[in-house]
């Protein structure tokens, strides 16, 4: 049957919220975020003083739904309390924990590298005139864990686009902030080789599903999960969804990325979700929802197969893991 | 306090880890991955129980009081107890019950092998700690229950193998067991009728 060409087709994660969750589901979700004010209230406290976040949360609860996962979500206590990010400690709850010592306001982010507009710009210059999208997304650690996740915030393309990228630029790296003089709890020891960096192939970063998160669950970012921004690349381990850009830098070679750096025969470049490539200490075969007691199956390129499985065409998978 | 007073002590003491994880469990209260934290929990404590009951003979050769000794087998119980606990978590939860799933895991993964290898060793020390079993044993009890120090070596490596980037929280573990070993060479060494 040939297509309408009056019907925009919409891609598979871009349906509205309201067509795939269950209304019971949906209701159930508002009526959380109702008791969890008090919570998030105390969460933001230093965020509430700044002036522009007011803009920021007034931009996110407008923002448009879109959805990939008809699955229950993680529970916000759950997302933003059990975290890896070891600039703010290696425990899942030191991240929560140290929130504080991470400074968001003032923020700024470098642009470098083979691009036509390199330059330094600050964080409410970056999200100007940006669209806000809400995006359920499915995370997948690569310690076998995942969680369904309501991220607010822009496709990685469109932020990309305003820096002129040359034809030169084959990669694209990003930085977490990493201050010598005043480090983060975690950074005191040299448990990576600080600061964290990731980077992804061009057209990897210029697919429409790479996200960049300023927003969970409708409100701005907590700390603990990157804020004030950070990548989501949904078919990637969660690794690679760095958080707390400072940097961007537009190469001509593949980066160096953090785990990749640290244990290489672990953690390749490319980190697709993969049941068929085992990590050393977990298979990844199944994956435990937070949430829920028992695995459930590790899908290929976690679900997102359908819309990114294209960019991998030809690439031995077990070889570029 | 007279001395089944302090078996008493330590037999709520050494359970009291148990019964706080399935509370925790029952109430919610194990954080974001409850399986997670029993499964830590557990290998922990089995790891603890196994240092303790390491640490019996010496703290007697170097205090003197003998009746220490009494406390050994219950202690050594519950480092079984613990193993297994830890165990069954992760084949129930992790491997849903399979046996596939399971053999894959130990196959695949040397950090299973080792940590399942570890509780097998703990399986004929806990079925012979009877007094039935060590009388009829004697001389050769003594040397069977030496598997407790491979156990020890074991549980440190399934430990650090597992290890992401931080090794900071397994340091304690090595040092108590460096120390618990190497205490029971250096009596080895300087007892002269090894000579013989």
């Amino acid at each position: 049957m040939a297509r309408n060409p009056h019907i925009i087709q919409l891609p598979r994660w871009a349906i509205p919220e309201n067509q795939v969750t269950d209304e019971r589901l949906f209701l159930n979700r508002r009526k959380f975020l109702t008791q969890s004010t008090l919570v998030a209230t105390a969460a933001y406290l230093p965020m509430l003083a700044s002036a522009k976040v007011g803009d920021l949360a007034d931009r996110l609860s407008g923002a448009t739904k879109t959805v990939s996962h008809n699955e229950k979500l993680t529970r916000f206590e759950d997302v933003s309390g059990y975290n890896n990010f070891y600039e703010l400690g290696t425990d899942k709850g030191d991240p929560a924990a140290n929130a504080e010592a991470l400074r968001t306001d003032p923020w700024s982010i470098s642009v470098e590298g083979e691009c036509q507009n390199p330059g330094k710009l600050t964080f409410e210059d970056l999200i100007a005139g940006q669209t806000m999208e809400e995006r359920i997304y499915k995370l997948r650690c690569v310690e076998a864990w995942s969680m369904i996740i309501p991220w607010s915030g822009f496709p990685l393309a469109s932020l990309l686009k305003k820096f002129q990228p040359t034809s030169d630029a084959k990669y694209v790296s990003f930085e977490t902030l990493y201050d010598k003089s005043r480090p983060l709890p975690g950074q005191r020891r040299n448990v990576i080789d600080w600061p964290y960096r990731e980077g992804l192939r061009m057209d990897e970063a210029m697919h429409p599903l790479t996200f960049v998160a300023v927003g969970l669950y409708g409100k701005p970012i907590p700390n603990q999960n990157g804020a004030p921004l950070r990548l989501v690349v949904p078919w990637k381990y969660g690794f690679k969804s760095i958080k707390s850009i400072v940097k961007i830098k537009f190469t001509r070679d593949q980066p160096q990325t953090s785990w990749n750096m640290l244990a290489p025969q672990e953690y390749g470049f490319y980190s697709n979700v993969n049941p068929e490539v085992d990590h050393p200490r977990w298979s990844q075969k199944r994956e435990r929802r937070i949430g829920e007691l028992f695995r459930v199956r590790t899908e290929m390129l976690n679900g997102y197969a359908p819309e990114v499985a294209e960019l991998y065409k030809g690439m031995d998978l077990q070889k570029y893991f | 306090m007279p001395f089944t007073s302090w078996r008493f002590a330590t037999f709520f003491l050494l359970l009291s880890p148990c019964v706080w994880l399935v509370y925790g469990f029952f109430s919610n209260n194990l954080g974001a991955n409850p399986v997670e934290t029993l499964t830590h929990q557990t290998g922990k404590w089995a790891f603890i129980c196994l240092l303790l009951s390491l640490a019996i003979t010496p703290a007697r050769q170097l205090t003197g009081v003998k009746k220490l000794m009494l406390l050994r087998r219950m202690v050594g119980l519950y480092a079984f107890f613990y193993a297994t606990l830890h165990f069954l978590v992760y084949w129930v939860f992790d491997q849903s019950l399979s046996v596939a799933y399971l053999w894959e895991d130990i196959s695949d993964r040397p950090y299973i092998t080792l940590g399942f290898l570890g509780w097998l060793f703990l399986l004929p020390l806990a079925i012979t700690s009877t007094q039935n079993w060590r009388k009829r044993l004697g001389k050769r009890w003594l040397t069977l229950h030496k598997l407790a120090y491979a156990v020890g070596l074991l549980a440190l490596f399934h430990y650090i193998w597992l290890i992401r980037a931080d090794y900071r929280e397994v340091v304690p573990y090595a040092l108590a067991l460096c120390a618990l070993l190497g205490y029971r060479l250096f009596r080895w060494l300087k007892t002269p009728q090894r000579a013989a």
